[in-house]
């Protein structure tokens, strides 16, 4: 029979108890969770890059909807638990929902630490535990200002590294005299002050915080016990957390500071766990990852029925996860009589390394600016080697002990089985190497799914990557992301969210900050990044032409013989006699070899000589026509039937709408070419549903199709969605446009993106969430005001005039 | 001795251009007897002249991108080395290249080789 389990709290813990669990005794329990959170289970250690603009809130979710479906858990979003009663054995959530249950996991976590100083329940005062505290901190840097972290800590030195990132002033506030003094010694600390203060953040420490102070119910600054005053627009309090274990006193269950729990996970009342930070175990309350998914197992094999699993705590270390800053430590460091210590230091390469022993055994260890054998260090203190044999050389790392090779590859090779490579999810080298070989992994992706290694903050995955290669040998590929080109190691989608998150507005300085190899580019990522940055900064990013491929640089398509071909805009097909006129006496006028009906509905000269251009586009301006844009990576043409006007079938004004889109349309650019069509009825003359997005009229309205394609693959439409009026159409397809726009790669055609992302990244976005189609269709509209200047007329009147002229001989003199 | 750039043992220089009328990171064309020469300048304000004519398939190579020291073809993202003029591999090829010389902000090449 199935059993029920209630798990209180969807953080890190328990979610990894139900990976376990699943996996032990899959069917065993029918799941509910109750999360106060509204959405699902996402890598609360990650946050910081998420603040700090490197990975988006998308990136670090561990477990989608899909998940809870696939596994029949039941996960109920924003619902809090307010009491457990343990005589009915059921929970009530704050809305009166309520859940029996037969076991039930508290999960609680914790609570971030308030300072007790006046001020601090004003508006813009803020933790720093879950995603809404990120969006809160983000919104206040929007506006730029000030921003004040007390507490000097882990998690607040991560929140001034992000609000510095996203554009703030930023002063950490530390009691103590040196920072992360939990983690790290004076010296360390000293140096990790230093290189904060070289990214411009400012620390005080020794800092007494007074008072928060404020107006109409606002922060608006902090003043400290010798009556330094800060402004300040957020106050970020990071000094701690406590265990959230009232929930379990109410419930009559032992407390001390956190839940008290035996070797088993299990509370005062046998049929009550707890897992997390909520907990006590042995007197010690954890507040990092590594101990939550110790526990986590042995929850998951009691759960299963094996009563055998014992947790007995755990030594932890710990990582800084601020770019550029390498920083680990482990283990206990204080100094003392019977302890001895080994330090290394490199004042110019900003490295310092101590390692703390007792009887021979290494029982701590801080690294800073180079922690690549932190690993290994870890190893030894955690089995508690003796260390007499290589003492002398222990400092300068694995490398050099026991003369082993310098070659990183190598020193992984040389790893005992049992030595820990994800730090996080406890794994070691044993489980990953077996894993490789009897599943037959080839990627770090694989390795993420089978072993969880690499899976939650990521900075062994450089590791995982070597065991790959050691396990593999050649056979292994690193797959990783595919670079935008020659130049860099960064795919496109990472460089487009560093371009926002530093915000970079330049090609040098994309090139500067994420570190090019070449000087200036090449003809593959300047292309790339110069439309990144126009997307990006619509109005403030000046468009660099020297990046732009030929045709889009002149605003024609080269021919094969060093010609142009020149299609000026006929809107949505439709043309006049006196346009018609104009490009004949044009085509005349110049003597344009070849005229042309596109496919487009519109019509091509072909053959026009590069220095006639301008003179060519001033007649075409003379006569009413803009550009084209045939050559550009951009918004094409809108093809259309002829609809109700004259169709005995049309349902809809087709020729109408179509104008309308294009007239809504021209002139902004897109990762690739973006060809529309409208149909007037589902005969679908127009082709619409080949297109990149189609519209198909209907007698209820209008079908918007996208992602079709009839070039080097032909493909059919999806649909989208249905709309009622016209006005729903360009709504919707501006805000489809945008999102292409923002997440599209370039060169990537819209079905080539769809099918990358999901077609229903799409529906959720453009249909089912109004408020979020709303916001981009408005950055598409106003990028639009930026971009509809008739590049032809421009260049008519004398723009760029250098590159439609040449030099010739009979103009040189002799000088020399 | 690179076989293909033409020398002289007399070179008389003449000024085409200032170097300001060759915009960053681009190109122009001089049209001469022998057929268009691309006078390219690159980010840190060097000139290179080459004949504007792609190994490959003739494509106006004054139309391409210009990075560091090389260009790529508009037609078929060819990378010439403006330098040596020859194609970077896989492709091979080579195109002619010209003495040019940058004076007090004029920009000088060898009549000789526009005759």
């Amino acid at each position: 029979m199935t059993k029920k389990l209630v798990v209180i709290g969807n953080g890190m813990a328990p979610g990894r108890v139900l990976d376990h669990l699943f996996e032990k005794a899959p069917g065993e329990y029918e799941v509910t969770i109750f999360n106060a959170e509204p959405r699902v289970n996402y890598d609360r250690i990650m946050l910081s890059p998420v603040l700090s603009g490197e990975k988006a809130y998308e990136d670090i979710i561990i477990h989608d909807d899909a998940w809870y479906d696939e596994h029949g858990v039941t996960l109920l979003k924003g619902k809090k638990v307010v009491e457990i009663d343990r005589a009915d054995r059921k929970v009530i959530a704050e809305d009166g929902t309520t859940a029996e249950y037969d076991k039930l996991l508290i999960a609680t976590g914790s609570s971030p630490f308030v300072i007790p100083v006046p001020g601090n329940d004003l508006d813009g005062v803020v933790t720093y535990r879950d995603l809404d505290d990120v969006d809160a901190m983000l919104k206040t840097a929007q506006g730029g200002g000030h921003a004040v972290v007390i507490g000097g800590g882990l998690l607040g030195l991560e929140a001034a590294y992000g609000l510095k990132r996203q554009g703030m002033e930023v002063t950490v506030l530390h009691l103590m005299p040196t920072l992360m003094e939990r983690q790290l010694d004076p010296s360390a600390g000293y140096l990790l002050e230093k290189a904060l203060v070289e990214r411009d953040i400012k620390i005080i420490t020794r800092a007494n915080t007074q008072e928060i102070t404020g107006a109409d119910g606002k922060v608006t600054g902090v003043t400290l016990e010798d009556g330094t005053e800060l402004p300040a627009d957020i106050v970020v309090m990071a000094v701690g957390i406590r265990p959230s274990a009232q929930l379990a006193d109410d419930a009559g269950l032992e407390i001390g500071r956190g839940i008290l729990v035996d070797d088993h996970m299990v509370t005062s009342d046998p049929d009550i766990l707890a897992v997390g930070e909520c907990v006590e175990h042995r007197g010690q309350c954890y507040g990092l990852v590594a101990p939550l998914y110790d526990m986590a197992k042995v929850i998951a094999t009691n759960l299963a029925g094996d009563a055998s699993a014992e947790y007995t705590g755990s030594v932890t270390a710990t990582k800084l996860k601020v770019t550029g800053i390498d920083l680990y430590s482990a283990g206990d460091f204080a100094e003392a009589d019977d302890r001895e210590e080994i330090v290394l230091r490199d004042a110019t390469g900003g490295i310092y390394k101590r390692l703390v022993l007792k009887d021979n055994k290494i029982i701590g260890a801080v690294l800073y600016g180079d922690t690549a054998d932190g690993a290994w260090f870890f190893d030894l203190l955690k089995k508690e080697t003796d260390i007499s044999d290589m003492r002398e050389t222990l400092i300068f790392g694995q490398a050099y002990a026991g003369g082993s090779p310098l070659d990183p590859t190598a020193a992984v090779a040389a790893l005992p089985d049992d030595a820990e490579i994800c730090g996080c999810n406890g794994v070691c080298k044993g489980t990953i190497v077996q894993a490789i070989t009897e599943k037959g992994l080839t990627g770090v992706d694989d390795v993420r799914a089978h072993t969880k290694a690499s899976s939650s903050c990521g900075t062994c995955t450089g590791l995982v990557e070597q065991l790959l290669a050691v396990t593999l040998g050649d056979a292994f590929q690193p797959d990783a992301v595919q670079p935008m080109c020659g130049c860099t190691d960064m795919g496109h989608d990472d460089v487009r969210r560093m371009i926002v998150a530093q915000e970079l507005k330049s090609i040098p300085a994309v090139l500067q900050e994420l570190n090019w190899k070449t000087s200036c580019g090449c003809a593959k990522c300047r292309p790339a990044l110069n439309y990144y940055l126009l997307a990006t900064w619509p109005g403030e990013y000046v468009d660099d032409k020297q990046s732009r491929f030929i045709n889009e640089r002149v605003h024609a398509n080269i021919q094969k013989d060093g010609t142009y071909s020149v299609v000026p805009r006929m809107w949505g097909g439709i043309t006049t006699p006196d346009e018609l006129r104009a490009i004949a006496d044009v085509a005349d006028k110049f003597q344009i070899p070849t005229v042309k009906v596109t496919g487009g509905q519109r019509i091509d000269l072909l053959g026009v000589k590069k220095e006639d251009l301008p003179a060519v586009w001033a007649d075409l301006n003379a006569a009413g026509m803009v550009s084209g844009h045939a050559y550009g990576k951009s918004l094409r043409t809108v093809k259309t039937c002829v609809g109700t006007d004259w169709c005995r079938f049309g349902t809809q004004d087709s020729t109408g709408l179509g104008i309308k889109l294009e007239k809504f349309m021209w002139g902004s650019w897109t990762p690739h070419k973006v060809k529309l069509g409208v149909s007037g009825c589902p005969r679908n003359c127009a082709e619409a549903t080949c297109k990149d997005i189609g519209v198909v009229c209907v007698d209820s309205g209008y079908e918007i199709h996208f992602a079709g394609a009839a070039g080097m693959h032909v493909k059919g439409t999806e649909i989208l969605c249905t709309v009622e009026t016209e006005a729903e159409v360009l709504e919707y397809i501006g805000a489809l446009t945008q999102l292409y726009r923002e997440q599209g790669r370039y060169l990537e055609r819209i079905y080539k993106w769809a099918d990358r992302v999901g077609l229903k990244v799409a529906q959720e976005q453009v249909v089912e969430n109004a408020e979020r189609r709303k916001e981009l269709n408005a950055r598409f509209v106003y990028s639009q005001q930026f971009m509809q200047n008739d590049p032809w007329a421009e260049r008519a009147q004398g723009k760029d005039a250098e590159e439609f002229t040449s030099f010739r001989l009979a103009q040189f003199g002799k000088v020399a | 001795m690179n076989d293909m750039s033409v020398e002289t043992k007399t070179q008389v220089w003449v000024e085409v251009c200032k170097l300001d009328d060759i915009p960053p990171q681009g190109s122009r064309v001089i049209r001469a007897t022998l057929g268009c020469v691309a006078l390219f300048r690159t980010t840190d304000d060097k000139v290179f002249a080459l004949e504007d004519r792609c190994p490959h398939k003739g494509g106006p190579l004054s139309q391409g991108i210009v990075h560091e020291n090389g260009v790529t073809c508009p037609l078929h993202n060819w990378v010439i080395d403006m330098e040596s003029g020859r194609a970077k591999a896989p492709d091979e090829g080579r195109v002619r290249t010209f003495p040019v010389e940058v004076r007090d902000g004029k920009v000088l090449i060898d009549r000789a080789l526009l005759a």
